[in-house]
């Protein structure tokens, strides 16, 4: 294994109207190729902001940031993001959603035809060719965020980068993308970084869980290696003891060591 | 971080607000197009209901009217307006000489006069809101010259427009062009400082090229509130072409009723208000369905 993203002594600090804010500081993080990381924390532990400085969408106050033995200087389709709120363009059809970014990533190299071809493969990897000629707005929530996981895996991205991708579904559908995307990434062996405050999501799907202490100035509080073989089933899993030792062990660290409760009374 | 300049969020909302009555009056005014799918059973009740309210209101004021002018003499009644409205649109194409030219003459004058101050408007005032919209320091530079201009009434701009071209023509169009600007300014500025951050970040992401930017992203979420302007603007340029002719003179509707007054011909004068009426909601109209044809929501 070999490192894949190298995080180093990043911090980042906000300069907002009520002065300045200390989002991140030390934060150190490495992520091999093939991995999937969860990042794990309360609401404003800086988790989005980290995803973001991978991302490229931010530059960090200092500290530094790899990907693939470069410096990361800002946004690239290398890394593609799944945006919590799916982001498409409600004016474009799925299909020309996904095409935009097909095109602006191979459009160079390929005919029209290969370009097609691959924006509908990348809807058929999503279960969502039927709808390909549907706007976002005539489509469901959970059918957005599929879409919306076309079009980044369409990039053919060294990093998925993925914010809350499931938080605004019902459980439900959230179960169900879930396990699609845990097919998808096996088959497409993707590093994944992903963002969430699910406890159970983050075990079910991630190598390791990233958990980050409270804001501000949030950094790394301690990570979890998640030893589950893939393919994994969430059935089978509920009542696995290292399935449980690992869930217990987020728990604690979120609501025993690190708990708001009081913190946001105060 | 993202603030809208003017009064943005009043513009759009007012601008909202009076799409939603003209929806409502489009739908009544055609009734016969409303329950287009075969499909559903057609609602009877609901359909006359849009065609007899309308007709209803319509009726209302011509009885009121009629009912007033019974025993005036001054005052022509319904009957007497209409009989005359027949006569003038027997034939709308006369001419007989530039002071007696046909109804139809008049008003496609005034028409032309506002397409090209309109059309200039909007030639200088969308890309000028792109660029206010794009460009902070330019926004704070124009922004108070905008509001200083902008309630200045129309007729205020005739006199520098005689001065300058020195011709009624080309002052009434000026004076058209620079009161129709400020909404087309205004509302296409609002419109680009308002494009969701989501969509400029899936732009970054993508690193989609300034074209690309422009066209996939840019103008199409710019485009509502741009064509919320472009109505504003006509509707302005309408409302100003008649003050403006009636000043100037020449071949035009408000000259044609300035010129009735001044013939004391009063039916002739009613019926230039019910044509100047008809023809802004004709011209509102037909903006609203190309707002309708390039809205994605």
């Amino acid at each position: 294994m070999t490192a894949f993203i190298e995080v180093s002594q990043a911090e980042m600090v906000f300069n907002t109207k009520k002065g300045q804010f200390h989002a991140l500081q030390n934060v150190n993080l490495t992520i091999n190729k093939g991995e999937f990381i969860a990042l794990i924390g309360h609401s404003g532990c800086g988790k989005s902001t980290l995803l973001n400085l991978i991302a490229g969408l931010l530059s960090p106050t200092s500290g530094g940031l790899i990907c693939d033995n470069r410096e990361i200087a800002g946004p690239g389709p290398e890394r593609a993001m799944v945006f919590q709120n799916h982001s498409l363009l409600p004016w474009l059809t799925c299909f020309q959603n996904v095409y935009l970014a097909v095109e602006r990533v191979f459009g160079r190299k390929e005919s029209k035809a290969q370009l097609k071809q691959r924006t509908e493969d990348a809807l058929a990897l999503v279960n969502m060719s039927h709808a390909s000629q549907k706007r976002p707005n005539e489509i469901s929530g959970g059918m957005k965020q599929r879409v919306g996981i076309a079009r980044a895996l369409a990039m053919e991205p060294k990093v998925l980068l993925m914010d809350e991708p499931f938080g605004a579904l019902d459980a439900l559908t959230r179960a169900h993308l879930q396990d699609e995307l845990l097919k998808i990434v096996a088959r497409t062996q993707s590093t994944v970084v992903m963002v969430t405050h699910d406890v159970d999501e983050a075990v079910l799907l991630s190598d390791r869980i990233v958990m980050m202490t409270n804001g501000p100035a949030a950094t790394i509080g301690e990570i979890l290696d998640v030893p589950l073989a893939r393919p994994r089933n969430r059935v089978e899993l509920a009542e696995d003891p290292t399935y449980m030792h690992c869930r217990k062990a987020v728990l604690d660290f979120l609501y025993t060591r690190h708990g708001v409760a009081h913190k946001a009374a105060a | 971080m993202v603030s809208a300049v003017f009064h943005s969020p009043s513009e759009a909302s007012d601008a909202v607000r009076a799409a939603k009555p003209a929806t409502a009056t489009a739908a009544a005014a055609k009734p016969e197009a409303a329950p287009k799918p075969a499909k559903a059973p057609i609602d009877w009740s609901a359909m006359l209901f849009k065609v007899l309210a309308p007709l209803a209101g319509i009726a209302l004021l011509i009885g009121i009217w009629a009912l007033l002018t019974i025993k005036s003499t001054t005052f022509p009644t319904p009957l007497a307006v209409w009989t005359e409205a027949v006569k003038l649109f027997s034939d709308p194409f006369y001419s007989n000489g530039p002071n007696d030219q046909g109804l139809g003459w008049n008003i496609l004058f005034s028409l032309k006069r506002v397409a090209m101050g309109f059309g200039l408007a909007a030639l200088v005032g969308i890309p000028l809101g792109f660029i206010i919209g794009r460009s902070q320091i330019i926004s704070s530079m124009l922004n108070p010259v905008i509001s200083l201009l902008r309630p200045v009434s129309p007729l205020a701009w005739l006199p520098i427009g005689l001065m300058v071209f020195k011709s009624a023509d080309p002052a009434a169009i000026w004076t058209i062009f620079i009161c129709s600007i400020w909404p087309m300014i205004i509302n296409t500025a609002v419109g680009v400082q308002r494009v969701p951050e989501d969509y400029l970040n899936v732009a970054k992401v993508l690193n989609l090229s300034e074209w690309k930017i422009v066209t996939k992203i840019l103008f199409p979420s710019v485009l509502p509130y741009m064509l919320t302007g472009v109505r504003l603007s006509v509707g302005t340029a309408w409302l100003v072409i008649v003050a403006a002719e009636m000043l100037t003179g020449g071949v035009g509707i408000g000259f044609w009723l300035w010129d009735e007054w001044n013939n004391l011909n009063v039916a002739h004068i009613l019926i230039a208000i019910f044509v100047i009426g008809i023809v802004g909601l004709a011209l509102e109209q037909l903006l609203m369905a190309i707002a309708k044809r390039f809205s994605f929501e």
